[in-house]
């Protein structure tokens, strides 16, 4: 099964409630995916001019490290704000290389979970409002994002099996379905130079649309070229530094349904994750047609 | 007239005193309010009472209904009328897909569109969809009649055993073993009567009229692979 969920506002007086909202929306689609949960968050309000989002199993004495030794090493001041789990550094663009070796030679079992200019991702096995809880999701504010909640078929139920994927700066991927052709895939990437972490299904069609992406091929162009090469069940939504896209399989038996008012423009798996959304009752509700990409920027 | 309202009584409770009634009850009319697009709404029912459900609602909405009529002010998420055995189910908006699958009887309403696999595998269900319906719909119908009065997506009846379409506006494309057939005065006079009967004001005569070619009835070695 699995939920899927996404919000782009249009409205900036709305951006401050990005977080209730999908935390709303995530917590509605529990009985789809007890398992773990995820978001993507993208917050235009930060002062750094990159974001690292880490994880580990250990947050206290690895952010206690990261936070004191870092800067040190890579020459820049670096922001850290950690909740639970997981924290997001703050730091130049040009450092972002530089940083990423130096986080894995000082704390190695630390996981990234995405690098952008304004992408956040905070994912964790439990049930989602356990989940959104932890990471406080309903106070977080930002111009767009997605959620996942996760019922496992493809690979384990772990941290880094939860959505959602990142391969790509500011790219994320969550998936409802399942791909079948996502092991030969997977050698294919990898002997293309792709580096893909793990057994699970999702994370090669995120690494999929990231190289057709660093290829030349707009975000449109990818989703369109994944109906051909991706074997399998997917409702994609796809989340980039300026909006959302939205590409189901050509068979389309994984639910969608979209609503857009002036002020936002919404995903879920099922109607229900939409109904606390302001005017929703006269919102423009439909559902994407199969095999047909959809994309919203700001 | 009951009212009932989904934010102060669980779903179950909604469709244990609607399951209760019985072809003698004095409550004849019930609406519900507060649907929230929530799931299997006013499902098994089994007595000719009036439920009207103020919203739009999640999946399986009347399924396997009975006798009753279900009226929905909204749209409808997927499976709705599933297995219905008789009675009528009036959707306002759109259904999504797998509308009326495997209906036995009665009439399914869908004032809007009805998406993918619409009236896949019914078995005597009447569906009359006054927008578009979506791809692979009516595959495998055995029998009961499929009317549309937009247009049909891809795969239109495929595997078709003995269920009738009529549709008005294009096919997008016609599934293994459908075909388009003679619209004879028998069918001008059955499609009339399911328009009437669904609130239609389309004219038979607008139509044209799909059904088995029976070329997969029995084994045929050109079919195998």
């Amino acid at each position: 099964m699995c939920g899927i969920v996404g919000l782009f506002l249009k409205d900036q007086g709305l951006h401050a409630n990005l977080g209730y909202f999908l935390t709303s929306m995530l917590i509605t689609m529990t009985e789809r995916g007890p398992d773990s949960a995820g978001i993507a968050i993208y917050d235009s309000n930060t002062s750094a001019e990159a974001k690292i989002t880490i994880q580990s199993e250990h947050p206290e004495s690895d952010f206690e490290i990261i936070g004191s030794q870092l800067a040190a090493i890579i020459d820049t001041p670096v922001g850290v704000v950690v909740r639970d789990t997981h924290a997001v550094l703050g730091l130049d663009m040009d450092k972002l290389d530089q940083a990423r070796q130096a986080i894995g030679k000082l704390c190695p079992n630390i996981r990234v979970m995405s690098v952008g200019e304004k992408i956040e991702i905070y994912k964790e096995v439990g049930l989602p409002k356990n989940v959104t809880d932890r990471f406080s999701v309903s106070t977080m504010s930002g111009t767009h994002g997605i959620g996942h909640t996760r019922m496992a078929t493809e690979s384990a139920v772990t941290t880094m099996g939860a959505h959602p994927f990142s391969t790509g700066m500011d790219q994320c991927l969550v998936h409802n379905g399942s791909l079948s052709n996502h092991n030969s895939l997977r050698r294919k990437l990898r002997r293309a130079g792709v580096v893909i972490e793990t057994e699970n299904d999702t994370e090669v069609g995120a690494a999929y649309l990231s190289y057709k992406m660093q290829q030349g091929s707009t975000l449109q162009e990818a989703l369109q070229s994944s109906l051909s090469d991706l074997d399998g069940f997917f409702t994609f939504l796809v989340g980039t530094k300026e909006g959302f896209g939205v590409v189901r399989d050509p068979i389309a038996c994984k639910p969608a349904i979209m609503a857009e008012t002036d002020q936002y423009v919404a995903f879920g798996s099922e109607y229900r994750a939409l109904v606390d959304l302001p005017n929703i009752e006269t919102a423009k509700v439909w559902e994407p047609e199969p095999a047909t990409v959809y994309f919203w920027k700001h | 007239m009951q009212k009932i309202d989904l934010e102060n009584k669980s779903l179950r409770e909604l469709n244990a005193e609607l399951q209760a009634q019985n072809s003698s009850t004095t409550q004849k009319v019930w609406e519900v309010i507060n649907p929230k697009g929530g799931h299997a709404i006013a499902a098994g029912l089994n007595a000719p009472i009036d439920v009207t459900v103020k919203g739009s609602t999640g999946y399986y909405l009347a399924g396997m209904n009975q006798l009753a009529t279900v009226r929905v002010e909204g749209s409808v998420g997927p499976g709705v009328a599933e297995n219905m055995m008789s009675g009528c189910v009036i959707v306002g908006g759109d259904a999504s897909q797998y509308a009326g699958a495997t209906g036995n009887g009665g009439l399914l309403v869908v004032k809007g569109n009805a998406s993918s696999r619409c009236g896949i595998s019914m078995k005597g269900i009447d569906i009359v969809v006054f927008g578009n319906i979506g791809h692979m719909s009516a595959f495998m119908g055995q029998s009961g009649n499929l009317v549309v009065c937009g247009n049909a997506g891809d795969a239109l009846g495929d595997s078709l055993y003995e269920a009738k379409i009529f549709v008005r506006g294009s096919v997008k494309s016609l599934g293994a073993d459908c075909v388009e057939k003679e619209m004879r005065t028998e069918h001008l006079k059955l499609l009339e009567e399911l328009l009437k009967k669904s609130g239609s004001d389309a004219k038979p005569e607008e139509f044209r009229r799909y059904g088995s070619a029976r070329k997969l009835y029995n084994f045929n070695i050109d079919n195998a692979y």
